[in-house]
C-alpha cells in the first residue's frame, strides 16, 4: 500500500532526521522551559539558589535527553512498551516497599543522585504500555470483554500501588491517562458514559472511604470561606494572588503574595500563581497560548504519523498534559478540589519532568520517524 | 491483506474522529480557563487587590499622647511620663510557652504574677496584645532589648503614661485614668475609634469630662507584613496629635494649702474668683494617690481606700449635700430685706427660745442675746432673730432668692457627673414629692439652715461670692478657655432689687469677722489688705435632745459620727472683694472655732499671690 515509502531502507540518516524535526514543537518547549526558569528564580525571591539551580539543571540534562530520544526509532519504543511497564510497576513495588516516606507518604526511591518518583514516570509509561496492546488489535476485538478486562487491569494495577503510597492525585492521573488511550483506541463509548454515570451515582459513597483531609479538600473546595486560615488558606491565597495581579501583573519579582510567603507550595503545585500574579492575565494567557500549541502540534505529528502506535501515543500524549495543566490550573484558580498535580515543566520537581520529557521525546521521536510503520 | 487493510482504515477513522472529538473539547476547555483567568484578574481584579494589600498591609494604632493638664501659671498637675512595657500578641508567637518562661526568668516575675499573665492570656483573643509588664524598670527593659532574638513576637514598648506629680493634690478636680473597660469602649464614639489595648482614660473629674478633647488622636503605623505576621518594612508613619492641654484656673499653691488644712480631716475648701467666677482652689478632704490606678490598683489598696470612713472617693465639695446651718443666714437676711419684711432697724428680743406652737425653738445661746438687730443678729448668728425674719417672710420667698444666688443647682452643669444638686425645699416641693402641706415651723428651721435645706459646698461658696461681688451673676468655671466661648447672656446681671440690701449684707458679715462678738472674731486679720468678712455655720448631723441641752458637751465629748459640721463662708479683701471660699469641716464641730481659723490661713496665701495672679493675666493682653 505504501509503495513510495522512500524511508523504508537504512538510508535514513542524520541530517534528514534533522530537517524532520518539529521546530515549533522545539521552541516552545524550550520557552516554557525558560519561563519555569524565571518563574523559580522568582520563588528563590529573586535570587539564584536551591530551586532555580536544580531546576536549570534537570532542565539541561532533561531537554538534552529528549532531543536524544528524538533520535531513536519510534520502534524501539514500541518495542519497550511493555518491558518498561513492568520495569516501572517493579519499581513501584520497591517504593511501597523500601522508599522515602516524606509528609505522611512514601512515594520516592532514592537513587542516590535523584530522588525517583515512579508514580510520576507510570504517568507516561502506561500510555506507551497501552498504545503498544492496542496497535495490532482488530477493531471488532477491541470491544471484547478480554480486552476490556486486560487493560483495565493494566491500568489499575499502577493505581492501586499508587493509592496505597498513598497519592490519590497522581493515581487519578495515571487512570486519566490510560483511559485516555482506551479512548482513542475505540472501546465503545458507551462503556465511557455508563463509568461516568455509575461514577457520579457512587460519587457520595467514594466521598465517604476518603480519607479525613481528603474530605476536608472536598468542603474546602465547595466553600473556601469555612476555615480560612486551615483548610481554605491555599486556595484563598491563591485566589488572591491571581486575582491581584490584573491585566498585567504585578511585575517579574515583585509578586508580594510569594515573596511575604502567603502562597504555599510555591516551587510545585501552585508554581502557576506565582507567574499569574507576577505576569498578570496577559503572561497568563500567553502561558496557556504555549501549551496549547505544544498539544496542537503532538496532535499534528500524530496525525501525520503513519503508525498507529505513534497516533495512539501522541494522541493520548496530548491528552493527559492537556488534564494535568486543566486540573491544576483548575485547582489554583479554585475550580477544583485540591489535588497535587503539577504543571508540566514549570512545577518544580524531577520526576514529573523526566515524565514529561520521555512523553515529548518519544512524540518528537515520532515525528522524526513519521514514515516509519511498525509491523 | 484486504481485510486488515479495511481495518486498518476503520481503525484510523475511528481515531482520527475521537482525536477531532477531544480536539474540540480541549478548545472549550482551555476558553473556560481564560475566562475564569479574565474573571479573576480583570474583573475581579480590585477585589483581589484589596484582599492582596490586606494581607500584606497591617496596621498599628499606637496609644494616643494624652493632653496635660496645666494649673493657671503653667505648672502641669497631669503630665504624662514614658513608661516601659511588654507586649504580646499569642497569635503571632510560633511557642507562646517558649516565650513567656523566657520571659518569666528574664523578668524574673514571681508565680503570682506570672499565673496573672498567664490568666490574662486566656482571657483574652488570640489577636489582641497582651501586656505582659506595664511598667517596667530601665534596667529590665534594655534586658529584654537584648534577648530579642530569642523572644520572637514580643514587642518591647515604650508607652506614654499619666503621672500625677502632685499627687493626691488635684485627685478630687482631675479624676484619675485607668485602663478603659467594655462599657466605656461602648459609650464613647472616639474611645471606641481611638481604642488601643491597654489605652487608659479618664474615669472620673476633668479627666472624663474632658475625655473627648484630651485623649489625642493615634499615631498610626503601617507595616508591610509576610504570611506569618512579621513585619518586613514600614510604609507609613501616619503622625497622630497629642491631645489637647488644659489649662486650668487653679492656683497650685492655694490647692496644696486646701490639702494641708484638711490634712487628717473630712471636707472641703473652694475658692473662687468673684469675677471671673474661676475657681482657685477645690479639695475635697481626705484624698488618694491616682497614680496608683494608673497601672490597675491592687486588691489592698483599693480595699484601703474603699473602706476609710472618711470617704475619700467622694468628692465633698461636689457631692456633699450639707445642711448648710448658719451660712443660709446672708441669704435669709437678703430675702428678707428684698422682699421689704425686715429694715435694718427691726430687732427682735432672744431670750435663748422661742415657742410656735407648742414646740420650742432653741437659740444656740441658751442665755439669748437680748434685743437684737439684723447686724447683730449676723454677727452672733442669733438663732431667734432669723427664726423670726423667716417666719414673716415664708420659705416660698426665701426659696426663691436662695435659687437667684446659685443654691440648690448644679455649680458646674454637666461638666461634672457626680455634681448634686443641693435642695432648696419650699411649699410646691413638699406637696410634690411628701405629698404634705408646709408648716411653718419648717419655715422657721430653714431660717437657721436645718431642716430640708440641702447646698454643696461649692453652692455655698457661688453664693457667697455673688454677695461679695455686689450681687451679680457669675458663672464658675476650672478651665481657662483660649477660645473665646459665647457666654452666657446673664453673666454679670443683678440678682439684687436693690443694691442697698447687698451691702447691708456685706457689712453684716463684716462684722461677724471683724468686730468683737462676732462668731469668728478670733480668725479675724486686721490687715486690711488681708481684711475678709465671712459667716460662720455649725450644722447639725443629728437633732438635738432635751438631754443633750442639758449636758451641754465639748465637741470632742461626743462621738466623731454625731458631731456637727463646721462651716464658714467668707470673701476678701472686704475693702476691695476679690475672692470668696467656704470651708467645710465634716464632723469639725464648730464654725468658729474649726473652719474660720482655715479661712484665715487661705486668705493670707491667695491675696499674697493675687498680684502674681494678675500679672499673668496682665502678660496674656500684651502678648495679644
Amino acid at each position: 500500500m505504501y509503495q513510495h515509502n522512500r524511508f523504508n531502507n537504512n538510508s535514513f540518516n542524520f541530517i534528514q532526521k534533522f530537517k524532520n524535526f518539529d521546530y515549533i514543537l522545539l521552541i516552545c518547549i524550550l520557552l516554557l522551559g525558560f519561563i519555569s526558569l524565571a518563574t523559580m528564580y522568582s520563588t528563590d525571591g529573586g535570587k539564584i539558589l536551591f530551586h532555580t539551580k536544580s531546576h536549570f539543571v534537570k532542565l539541561i540534562i532533561f531537554t538534552i535527553m529528549m532531543l536524544i530520544f528524538s533520535f531513536i526509532n519510534i520502534k524501539f519504543w514500541f518495542l519497550i512498551g511493555y518491558i518498561f511497564y513492568i520495569i516501572v510497576i517493579g519499581l513501584l513495588i520497591w517504593t511501597y516497599l523500601f522508599g522515602i516516606q516524606s509528609s505522611g507518604s512514601q512515594r520516592w526511591m532514592d537513587l542516590y543522585f535523584i530522588n525517583l518518583q515512579p508514580s510520576e514516570l507510570m504517568k507516561i509509561c502506561i500510555i506507551m504500555c497501552l498504545a503498544k496492546y492496542f496497535h495490532r488489535m482488530k477493531l471488532e476485538n477491541v470491544n471484547s470483554i478480554y480486552t476490556i478486562l486486560t487493560s483495565l487491569i493494566i491500568i489499575l494495577l499502577p493505581m492501586g500501588l499508587v493509592i496505597v503510597q498513598p497519592d490519590l492525585g497522581t493515581s487519578l492521573l495515571i487512570a486519566i491517562s490510560g483511559i485516555a488511550v482506551l479512548w482513542f483506541a475505540g472501546i465503545n463509548h458507551k462503556y465511557f458514559i455508563y463509568t461516568m454515570l455509575g461514577f457520579l451515582i457512587s460519587l457520595p459513597f467514594i466521598i465517604s472511604f476518603l480519607k479525613p483531609y481528603q474530605k476536608l479538600r472536598v468542603l474546602t473546595f465547595l466553600n473556601p470561606d469555612r476555615d480560612p486560615l486551615g483548610a481554605g488558606y491555599q486556595i484563598i491565597q491563591s485566589k488572591i494572588a491571581v486575582g491581584s495581579g490584573g491585566i498585567f501583573g504585578k511585575g517579574f519579582l515583585k509578586g508580594t503574595q510569594s515573596y511575604l510567603e502567603f502562597l504555599p507550595e510555591k516551587h510545585t503545585d501552585f508554581i502557576f500563581t506565582l507567574y499569574s500574579e507576577e505576569f498578570g492575565f496577559i503572561g497568563s494567557a500567553i502561558l496557556l497560548l504555549i501549551y496549547a500549541i505544544i498539544i496542537y502540534r503532538i496532535l499534528i505529528i500524530g496525525a501525520s504519523s503513519r503508525s498507529y502506535f505513534a497516533k495512539l501515543f501522541c494522541y493520548s500524549f496530548g491528552a493527559a498534559i492537556f488534564v494535568y495543566i486543566t486540573i491544576n490550573m483548575s485547582m489554583v484558580l479554585g475550580l477544583l478540589p485540591i489535588v497535587g498535580s503539577p504543571l508540566p515543566i514549570m512545577s518544580y520537581g524531577g520526576s514529573s519532568m523526566l515524565a514529561t520529557m520521555i512523553g515529548f521525546g518519544i512524540v518528537m521521536s515520532a515525528r522524526v520517524h513519521n514514515q516509519q510503520s511498525i509491523a | 491483506m484486504i481485510n486488515s487493510s479495511s481495518d486498518n482504515v476503520k481503525k484510523l477513522n475511528s481515531i482520527n474522529r475521537r482525536m477531532f472529538i477531544t480536539g474540540s473539547l480541549k478548545f472549550f476547555v482551555m476558553i473556560g480557563l481564560v475566562s475564569r483567568l479574565f474573571f479573576l484578574q480583570v474583573k475581579e481584579n480590585k477585589k483581589y487587590l484589596t484582599l492582596s494589600d490586606k494581607n500584606r498591609i497591617r496596621e498599628w494604632k499606637l496609644a494616643p499622647v494624652r493632653g496635660e493638664f496645666h494649673d493657671y501659671f503653667g505648672n502641669v498637675i497631669a503630665g504624662n511620663f514614658e513608661a516601659y512595657q511588654l507586649h504580646i500578641i499569642p497569635e503571632q508567637v510560633e511557642d507562646f510557652r517558649y516565650v513567656i518562661y523566657r520571659l518569666k526568668d528574664l523578668l524574673e516575675l514571681s508565680d503570682k504574677d506570672f499565673k496573672k499573665v498567664l490568666k490574662k492570656k486566656n482571657e483574652i483573643k488570640p489577636w489582641e496584645t497582651l501586656i505582659v509588664s506595664d511598667n517596667l524598670s530601665w534596667k529590665k527593659f534594655s534586658k529584654i532589648n537584648n534577648h530579642l532574638y530569642d523572644l520572637n513576637g514580643v514587642k518591647p514598648v515604650i508607652s506614654i503614661s499619666r503621672s500625677y506629680p502632685f499627687k493626691e493634690k488635684f485627685t478630687h478636680v482631675l479624676g484619675y485614668v485607668s485602663q478603659a473597660n467594655e462599657d466605656d469602649i461602648e459609650n464613647n464614639e472616639i474611645i471606641k475609634k481611638r481604642f488601643v489595648p491597654g489605652l487608659k482614660i479618664g474615669k472620673a473629674g476633668l479627666e472624663k469630662s474632658y475625655e473627648d478633647e484630651i485623649i489625642g488622636i493615634n499615631d498610626i503605623e503601617r507595616y508591610e507584613v509576610n504570611a506569618y505576621g512579621r513585619r518586613i518594612s514600614q510604609l507609613e508613619f501616619q503622625k497622630g496629635e497629642q491631645g489637647k492641654t488644659q489649662r486650668l484656673t487653679i492656683d497650685t499653691e492655694v490647692q496644696k494649702l486646701a490639702n494641708e488644712l484638711l490634712k487628717d480631716k473630712a471636707g472641703s475648701i473652694c475658692v473662687m474668683d468673684i469675677y471671673t467666677g474661676s475657681i482657685i482652689a477645690m479639695h475635697s478632704s481626705p484624698s488618694f494617690d491616682p497614680n496608683l490606678f494608673v497601672f490597675g490598683i491592687s486588691k489592698d489598696e483599693w480595699q484601703l481606700i474603699r473602706n476609710n470612713p472618711m470617704k475619700p472617693l467622694v468628692n465633698k465639695t461636689l457631692q456633699g449635700n450639707y445642711s448648710p446651718g448658719s451660712t443660709i443666714k446672708p441669704i435669709v437676711a437678703l430675702s428678707a430685706l428684698e422682699n421689704g419684711i425686715i429694715n435694718t432697724n427691726f430687732t427682735v428680743k432672744c431670750t435663748g427660745k422661742t415657742e410656735m406652737y407648742g414646740q420650742t425653738y432653741h437659740c444656740w445661746k441658751k442665755k439669748g442675746h437680748g434685743f437684737v438687730s439684723l447686724r447683730n443678729a449676723m454677727k452672733q448668728s442669733c438663732d431667734t432673730y432669723f427664726y423670726e425674719i423667716a417666719r414673716k417672710l415664708g420659705v416660698d420667698k426665701l426659696s426663691e432668692t436662695a435659687k437667684k444666688f446659685g443654691l440648690g443647682k448644679k455649680v458646674f452643669g454637666d461638666l461634672f457627673d457626680i455634681e448634686k444638686n443641693g435642695l432648696i425645699p419650699n411649699t410646691q416641693w413638699k406637696k410634690n414629692v411628701l405629698g404634705k402641706g408646709w408648716l411653718l415651723g419648717e419655715t422657721m428651721i430653714t431660717g437657721i439652715g436645718q431642716g430640708y435645706i440641702q447646698t454643696t459646698p461649692i453652692q455655698l461658696c457661688l453664693m457667697t461670692a455673688q454677695i461679695a461681688n455686689g450681687g451679680y451673676k457669675i458663672y464658675p468655671k476650672i478651665t481657662t478657655d483660649n477660645e473665646i466661648k459665647d457666654e452666657p447672656l446673664d453673666k454679670f446681671s443683678p440678682l439684687y432689687k436693690n443694691s442697698k440690701n447687698i451691702k447691708i449684707v456685706q457689712d453684716a458679715m463684716f462684722g461677724s469677722t471683724n468686730e468683737v462678738m462676732g462668731t469668728s472674731y478670733r480668725s479675724r486679720i486686721d490687715d486690711p489688705k488681708y481684711q475678709f468678712a465671712g459667716k460662720t455655720g455649725t450644722a447639725q448631723v443629728k437633732r438635738i435632745t432635751e438631754r443633750d441641752r442639758e449636758l451641754d458637751l465639748k465637741t470632742f465629748e461626743i462621738p466623731y459620727e454625731e458631731r456637727d459640721h463646721a462651716m464658714y463662708v467668707a470673701f476678701g479683701p472686704y475693702k476691695n472683694p476679690r475672692y470668696a471660699l467656704s470651708v467645710l469641716v465634716e464632723h469639725g464641730g464648730n464654725g468658729s472655732t474649726t473652719a474660720a481659723p482655715m479661712a484665715k490661713e487661705l486668705f493670707k496665701k491667695i491675696i499674697d499671690r493675687h498680684s502674681l495672679r494678675q500679672s499673668i493675666n496682665n502678660k496674656k493682653y500684651l502678648e495679644i
